[in-house]
């Protein structure tokens, strides 16, 4: 137990040392993210026609105040859940055969990749901190106040767990290459789903009746659209609790479908590649 | 004690075959056809502790299958192996431990960091003792003239650096059997040599278990003893290496030193001329006749020196080897006609 936690530790270590590697590239990219958050605040600048004599007081339950806090925050969000290149490079170690790395050594694959992926986070965070901080301080007037402790917390631990099914998710497509050593295009099918189904979009509640509440009932709403309505106060603390409870649900299924894959998935690839 | 143990081994894959052409490739949206290939067929062989073994074969003779058999990276069709007293394919941790799979032409070290690191990750991950692995690492790298790098990123290491550097991330936790995928492949001959020197002191040095796969002949007859010939999935001979010389090759080479220029102007009935400047002969002539053109050669012209060589082992198993695939493909070609004769 403890040999493993320090074998995790040590490849945690590994990853953020092998991320460091090339400083530039990674500052820029980091940078780059904070971009669409402008065109957003112009966007629905003009949707709710702030400049016009009679702006559009709310869309739905959102002022145009809440709107743009609501992007501030699904980049939060997102900051946790999105897996930049998880699931393709999954897909190329076992087209290319990396993968017999994972499997000679006495190491859990999908163990491995989490730690990796955790280090390439917090890597990310370290870098964003201060840009974050900034954005936020600079469009402080977009949010009404702080809201109470409790909620605060359910923030926080949605947006751990929000990391969890981003991971959990994307490795589960990346072993689908098991199968079909392509998945490629099926990535793209699931950025473009994740881009509405998570509320990256517009908040999935703007959405007509019945299509918001099935949407509401998928795993990918915990990726941007529910942590990001968190802070806005709209749920009970009652419904924070249900809320999250129901994630972790989804994250103890997601969790066995990835091993049932990947088990599933080394014996095909053993018994026709390798 | 035997380390490995395989029996009736076999491993057949099925893989899909692409006609030629687009109109083929639509085709292949909904129907495939698959071929199925036998890349291992009923092999059986035992390895002795601390023995070191080389599989030699043609491209897709089925060595790399069976080292991927013994490594638990593919699930056999049939027959049974054991290494070290494990299952290779059930993956226990255990066994995991305790063997190493060198593949030259894959990389097991990260790319972009010096090599310590990786080998750092490996400590962990075999759960070496901190003052064993400062022990190897100081044993290895001396040995293996690579101390100096490995604070140095691998992408930035020669091939033949980043070769040791993946022979130490192996041996780190020091494997009881280690299998060696073509080590040496695209090294230049000083590389290729450190690496030969390295393996056999090494292997003399632990009593490791080690089974090689090589296209360089020199790598085998500097490091085995014993080689396992494998052709289209079997096993064409198991023995000794000087074995396959008295097997499969029916000649010999004949170094002739006359006196003089008092020498035959025609060589051909004894044998085939490979080198002819006079007064010096070299012949490649049949074994059993050699007594019979000695004595010839003797009573009629003065010689001043002879030697008999085998011929390079590499030479004789590049024609066993076509040899074999002649005999496979006038088998096949036999069969055509037989069908074509009963269509």
């Amino acid at each position: 137990m403890i040999a493993s936690l320090r074998t995790n530790w040590i490849i945690l270590k590994t990853s953020v040392e092998e991320r460091l590697v090339y400083r530039g590239d990674f500052v820029f990219a980091t940078l780059i993210r904070f971009l669409p958050i402008v065109t957003q605040i112009f966007l629905w600048g003009a949707i709710y026609g702030i400049h016009t004599s009679s702006p559009i007081k709310s869309i739905k339950s959102y002022s145009y105040h809440e709107m743009v806090a609501y992007y501030l925050l699904v980049m939060v969000g997102r900051a946790f859940s999105s897996m930049p290149g998880l699931a393709n490079g999954i897909a190329n170690d076992v087209r290319d055969g990396t993968i017999k790395k994972y499997l000679i050594q006495p190491i859990d694959m999908l163990g491995y990749m989490f730690w990796a992926r955790m280090a390439h986070k917090l890597v990310y965070y370290l870098v964003a901190l201060g840009p974050f901080i900034l954005v936020f301080y600079l469009c402080r007037h977009y949010f009404s106040g702080w809201p109470d402790a409790f909620t605060i917390t359910a923030w926080i631990l949605s947006l751990m767990m929000a990391f969890l099914v981003g991971f959990l998710i994307e490795s589960l497509i990346g072993l689908i290459a098991f199968w079909f050593l392509e998945v490629s295009s099926l990535i793209f099918i699931y950025m473009m789903l994740n881009y509405f189904l998570s509320g990256h979009m517009i908040p999935l509640d703007l959405f007509p009746e019945p299509l918001s509440s099935w949407m509401q009932l998928l795993p990918f709403k915990y990726l941007a659209y529910f942590p990001g309505t968190v802070i806005l106060g709209k749920y009970s603390h009652q419904e924070l609790i249900f809320e999250l409870s129901i994630e972790v649900v989804w994250i103890i299924a997601l969790f066995s479908l990835n091993r049932i894959a990947f088990q599933r998935g080394i014996r095909r690839y053993s018994a026709f590649g390798g | 004690m035997n380390a490995i143990v395989v029996k009736n081994l076999e491993k057949t894959y099925k893989v899909y075959q692409k006609k030629e052409g687009v109109f083929a490739s639509l085709k292949g949206l909904w129907r495939r056809e698959h071929k199925t290939v036998h890349a291992v067929s009923d092999v059986s062989f035992s390895i002795e502790q601390g023995e070191i073994v080389a599989f030699l074969g043609p491209n897709g003779a089925g060595k790399t299958t069976t080292l991927k058999l013994l490594s638990g990276l593919v699930f056999p069709s049939a027959g049974e192996a054991t290494v070290l007293g494990h299952i290779p394919w059930k993956r226990e941790n255990e066994y995991r431990r305790r063997f190493s799979l060198v593949m030259g032409q894959k990389n097991q070290l990260w790319w972009d960091l010096p090599a310590q690191e990786s080998f750092r990750l490996h400590k962990e991950i075999y759960r070496i003792d901190p003052q064993q692995y400062t022990r190897r690492i100081d044993e290895l790298t001396s040995l293996l003239e690579v101390r100096h790098l490995i604070g140095q990123p691998v992408r930035e290491l020669s091939l033949g650096e980043r070769m040791r550097m993946e022979l130490i991330a192996a041996l780190l936790h020091k494997p009881d059997v280690l299998l060696l995928d073509e080590p040496t492949i695209g090294l230049d001959v000083v590389s290729q040599r450190r690496v030969q020197e390295f393996l056999k002191y090494y292997q003399v040095e632990q009593k490791t278990t080690v089974v090689l796969t090589s296209h360089y002949m020199k790598d085998v007859e500097a490091l085995c003893k014993r080689a396992i010939i494998i052709n289209q999935g079997r096993i064409k001979h198991d023995g000794p290496l000087s074995d396959i010389l008295d097997r499969f090759s029916n000649y010999k080479i004949m170094d002739v030193q006359f006196d003089g220029d008092d020498m035959p102007q025609d060589f051909s009935q004894w044998g085939e001329v490979i080198e002819c400047e006079a007064p010096h002969v070299k012949l490649k002539v049949p074994r059993n006749k050699i007594p019979e053109i000695l004595s010839n050669l003797l009573s009629k012209y003065r010689i001043l020196d002879v030697g008999v060589q085998e011929r390079p082992l590499e030479e004789v198993i590049a024609e066993v080897f076509t040899e074999q695939k002649n005999e496979a493909a006038n088998a096949q070609n036999e069969q055509n006609v037989l069908h074509s004769k009963t269509d």
